[in-house]
C-alpha cells in the first residue's frame, strides 16, 4: 500500500507546475498507469481524494489512462501483450525481446480551467 | 480547458536520489545489492551466511529495512559487521532517501559490498530503485512454485534470483523446477541459485558470484 505516498508526489509535481493562483483552477490531473506498475489504480485515486479535500485542490480529478504491457520480440519481430507480463516471447520462445510499454507511472498532463 | 503537459514520472524524486546514491556508490567503489524478498524467506539468514563466507575477505556493510524493531540488525550486528537499522514505521518498502540518509553512518570508503535487506513485501519494493547495482530477489521453496507469476514486477526487476530453504524439498509441495521455469518465463536473464541457509548447502555458490560482481 504504497499508494498514499505515490499520489503525494503526483501533488508536488501539480504545485510545481502551476503558480499558486492557478492551484485552485485544477480539473484533471492525468496519471498513465503501466499494467505492471505495481500501482492499483482505484487506490491511487482514493489517495489522491483524500489528501486533496479541504484544500485548494479539492476539485481536481484524477484520471487514469491505463497502459497494457506490450513486448517485441527482436527476433520473430512480433509485438504480443500477454496478461502476466513475460520477458519471454509468447508466440516464438525467444528471450531476446524488449519492452514496449506497461512499467508506466507518470503525469501526464494537468487541465486548469480558464477564465 | 488550458491543457498543461508534464510527462514526469511519478518516482522522479526518487530515481534523481537514487542517482546520487549511485555516484556515491561509485565514488567509493560500493558494491550494492538490494535483498528483496516476501517476509519469512530467508533474506536475513542469507546475510549472515553471505557474512560467515566472506569474513576476513571482503568489508561487508549492511542496512536493514522493517516495517518495526531493529531485531534483524541486532542478529547481523553479532557478526561485527556495521549495521544500520531502517524502522519505516508502517511503510512497506524502502525509498531512496531513506537510504541516503542512513549512509551518513555507515564508512563507504572500508565498505567493498552493501547489503540492503529490504522490508519483506514482494510488491512495493520492486518499484523503487534505491541506488543499488543489482536487486537480489529471494524466495524459499515453502511458498510455492508459482511465486514468479504471481509477482512478475519484483522478478522483471531483479538480476538474480536465490532459491533458498532447498533442504526442505522433500517435505513441501514445490516442484524446483517448475518454479525456476516460471521464473525465467518472466525473466530469461535471471541468475538462478539454490541455497539452503540451514544446510549452508549453495551459499559458496552464490557467494563466488558476488564476489566476481565486486
Amino acid at each position: 500500500m504504497h499508494e498514499l505516498s505515490l499520489a503525494q508526489n503526483i501533488i508536488e509535481t501539480v504545485k510545481q507546475n502551476v503558480t499558486a493562483g492557478e492551484l485552485g483552477k485544477v480539473r484533471e490531473v492525468i496519471v498513465e498507469v503501466g499494467a505492471f506498475s505495481g500501482v492499483v489504480a482505484d487506490s491511487l485515486k482514493f489517495s489522491f481524494e483524500a489528501i486533496n479535500a479541504g484544500t485548494e485542490l479539492k476539485n481536481a480529478v484524477m484520471k487514469i489512462i491505463d497502459i497494457p504491457f506490450c513486448l517485441r520480440c527482436i527476433d520473430c519481430g512480433n509485438e504480443t501483450s500477454t496478461e502476466i507480463p513475460m520477458l519471454l516471447c509468447s508466440i516464438c520462445g525467444s528471450s531476446n525481446t524488449q519492452i514496449l510499454s506497461g512499467d508506466e507511472l507518470r503525469v501526464k498532463e494537468l487541465k486548469i480551467e480558464e477564465e | 480547458m488550458e491543457i498543461i503537459k508534464i510527462e514526469r514520472k511519478v518516482l522522479a524524486k526518487n530515481d534523481a536520489i537514487a542517482s546520487e546514491i549511485r555516484g556515491k556508490f561509485e565514488e567509493n567503489g560500493v558494491f550494492a545489492i538490494n535483498m528483496v524478498s516476501s517476509p519469512g524467506s530467508g533474506k536475513t539468514s542469507l546475510v549472515e551466511k553471505i557474512i560467515e563466507n566472506f569474513s576476513g575477505r571482503v568489508n561487508i556493510s549492511v542496512i536493514e529495512g522493517d516495517v518495526q524493531t531493529d531485531l534483524d540488525a541486532q542478529r547481523v550486528s553479532a557478526y561485527n559487521v556495521p549495521v544500520v537499522q531502517i524502522i519505516t514505521n508502517g511503510g512497506c518498502h524502502l525509498e531512496a532517501n531513506l537510504v541516503n540518509d542512513s549512509l551518513k553512518n555507515l564508512d563507504l570508503v572500508q565498505t567493498d559490498l552493501l547489503i540492503i535487506e529490504n522490508v519483506g513485501n514482494l510488491v512495493c519494493p520492486a518499484g523503487y530503485d534505491l541506488g543499488e547495482d543489482m536487486k537480489v530477489v529471494v524466495i524459499s521453496v515453502t511458498e510455492g512454485d508459482d511465486k514468479p507469476l504471481k509477482y512478475p514486477k519484483m522478478f522483471i526487476n531483479s538480476k538474480v534470483l536465490v532459491i533458498n530453504k532447498t533442504d526442505l524439498l522433500p517435505y513441501v509441495n514445490c516442484k524446483i523446477e517448475q518454479l525456476k521455469q516460471n521464473a525465467l518465463k518472466i525473466n530469461p536473464a535471471l541468475q538462478v541459485f539454490e541455497v539452503s541457509c540451514t544446510s549452508g548447502e549453495g551459499v559458496g555458490k552464490f557467494c563466488d558470484f558476488l564476489e566476481s560482481s565486486i
